[in-house]
């Protein structure tokens, strides 16, 4: 007990310590910055637009988009992922499985295939004026995000529903529930549990790739930040502000896993 | 109960079992048998087709369960499993493993009665025979509150109520092997077939589970075993079943079995495991 204790107090301890450290290179190099007069015009100016000329409003209009594309991107991914992760693992003596199958590894290879920016040109200006449809550059971003993802995510589904016991899915069908209900109450659960950390790097992985979308004429937090500096002439504060948010919001995201991450983890813990 | 005729069962080449026919009644307690290899698990599993059968029939109640179009599901809650690994539901604690089944099965039966009522007016128009809507006697929190009531009962019986709100992996092997058994007998099944219960136990622990089993025995249930367990099959079983290389080879009742094997093959098998 004694030792937990002081285990859990040396633990604090290096927290406290890396903090401050942290803090001090922060101040070092703030102080630096601040010391350099042509810097300092730099900031005035960055915050002369972004306060005055209405800047701030361009890049909480980036913040958002960018953050709903990457949220109802990895929706729809996990969406898409775990149907044909699930596809994948059905046993295959029927035609009908085969067929599904083969038509998951076209799409996963696609999508795997292509860089990002080259599905959302093909969506934006091939598939939808093939189709007659109308859409903004935001939901044509979240549809691409979606799907993309979604190859991906499937990978990683499958390796997390083969890393769970075969047993778990032959108990469920040995007292009555079906394939399908067995996997989505038994299996699929125990699966994200394994595949969260992935997860979570996909996750980081999609706000990063937001930065593109400006191809498909959406608002994200680097065409807000480009605005301030065009308006500005001056780009480097710009362009440092877009990189802190950028971390910012990973950090939090990255935190929040790692809360979810405990919580799953209850029913490994023995008390 | 359970008509098995000229089971076959092969995995690629390699043939398993080689046309076996048994016959298992109401009340009966089937122990099987026999060295590693020799078809017994495989045979187990093809009986409520976790390995679909390779050709022969299965006669559960005159349903033949080898048949693909037969909703296997349905029959499969008459028939309950318990594995050599326990494999309880990781990610439920010990009181949600039992009442899964349960629950899930009334709510969906309930669902498609409500489903069926609503659309009734609708289907009938093209009905030559009109149907009657189905008599909704229960509710969704009954379902629940009945199976919860069911599933603390059977655990009460196993002596670890305390342990309801637990997750499986806190208790010991005895333990989840119990609740394992107790799940399946939360579907009120009319066959219980066990596939080597006691074999990943530790030796101090074979006893609580077989004790439970012979409960079962004693309470009239049909059970089909496979086991090592030679004292139990002895004990226990009403017929033991000798299996190898994918035959059923001898058939009697314990008695005669353990005193006077008939084939040369089960004399072989005894004097080494008695």
């Amino acid at each position: 007990m004694k030792n937990k204790a002081e285990n859990a107090k040396s633990g604090v301890l290096k927290k406290i310590i890396t903090a401050a450290i942290i803090i001090l290179i922060a101040a070092v190099i703030i102080a630096l910055l601040a010391s350099n007069a042509d810097f300092m015009k730099k900031v005035n100016k960055f915050f002369d637009v972004l306060i005055n000329s209405k800047g701030y409003i361009r890049v909480l209009t980036g913040l958002k988009n960018t953050v709903i594309i990457a949220v109802v991107g990895l929706i729809i991914g996990i969406v898409i992922g775990t149907l044909i992760a699930t596809i994948r693992v059905i046993p295959k003596y029927k035609t009908l499985p085969r067929v599904l199958n083969s038509i998951c590894s076209v799409y996963v290879g696609f999508f795997r295939g292509t860089p990002m920016v080259v599905q959302l040109l093909l969506f934006y200006y091939v598939m939808l004026p093939l189709l007659g449809i109308n859409m903004s550059g935001v939901n044509v971003s979240i549809i691409v995000f979606g799907l993309n993802s979604g190859a991906y995510i499937s990978e990683m589904m499958r390796a997390g529903i083969q890393s769970v016991d075969p047993g778990q899915m032959e108990a469920g069908r040995a007292v009555g529930l079906s394939f399908a209900t067995t996997m989505m109450k038994i299996v699929i659960p125990q699966a994200i549990k394994n595949i969260l950390p992935t997860l979570g790097n996909e996750f980081i992985a999609l706000i990063k790739e937001t930065s593109v979308v400006s191809f498909v004429g959406a608002a994200d937090l680097y065409v807000a930040f480009n605005m301030i500096g065009t308006n500005s002439y001056e780009f480097m504060v710009p362009y440092l502000a877009m990189a802190i948010i950028y971390i910012a919001i990973i950090m939090l995201i990255s935190f929040g896993i790692k809360m979810m991450e405990r919580g799953l983890r209850r029913s490994d813990r023995r008390n | 109960m359970i008509d098995v005729i000229d089971l076959k069962k092969s995995f690629g080449s390699l043939e398993v079992l080689r046309g076996i026919n048994a016959t298992i009644n109401k009340g009966d307690i089937v122990c099987i048998i026999g060295p590693s290899g020799s078809g017994k698990s495989t045979f187990l599993r093809c009986l409520n087709c976790m390995e679909d059968p390779t050709d022969g029939k299965i006669m559960f109640h005159n349903v033949n369960l080898a048949d693909m179009s037969v909703d296997i599901n349905v029959h499969r809650r008459k028939m309950g499993m318990v594995f050599q690994q326990f494999n309880l539901f990781n990610n439920k604690t010990v009181i949600q493993n039992i009442m899964l089944a349960p629950v899930h099965i009334g709510l969906s039966d309930l669902r498609r009665a409500k489903l069926h009522n609503t659309f009734l007016p609708l289907t009938n128009i093209f009905r030559k025979n009109k149907q009657n809507k189905v008599e909704i006697t229960t509710t969704k929190q009954k379902i629940v509150s009945e199976a919860r009531e069911h599933a603390l009962e059977l655990l009460r019986r196993i002596g670890l109520e305390d342990k309801a709100n637990v997750y499986p992996s806190t208790l010991s092997g005895g333990q989840k092997q119990r609740v394992a058994i107790v799940r399946a007998l939360a579907m009120n099944p009319e066959v219980m077939l066990f596939d080597e219960p006691t074999s990943a136990l530790d030796p101090e622990m074979v006893g609580e589970v077989l004790d439970l089993m012979k409960q079962l025995a004693l309470e009239g249930m049909t059970m089909v075993c496979v086991t090592h367990e030679m004292g139990f099959a002895r004990e226990v079983g009403s017929r033991i079943l000798f299996m190898d290389g994918g035959t059923i080879l001898e058939e009697n009742n314990p008695k005669d079995f353990f005193a006077n094997p008939q084939h040369q093959r089960t004399k072989e098998f005894l004097s080494k495991v008695l």
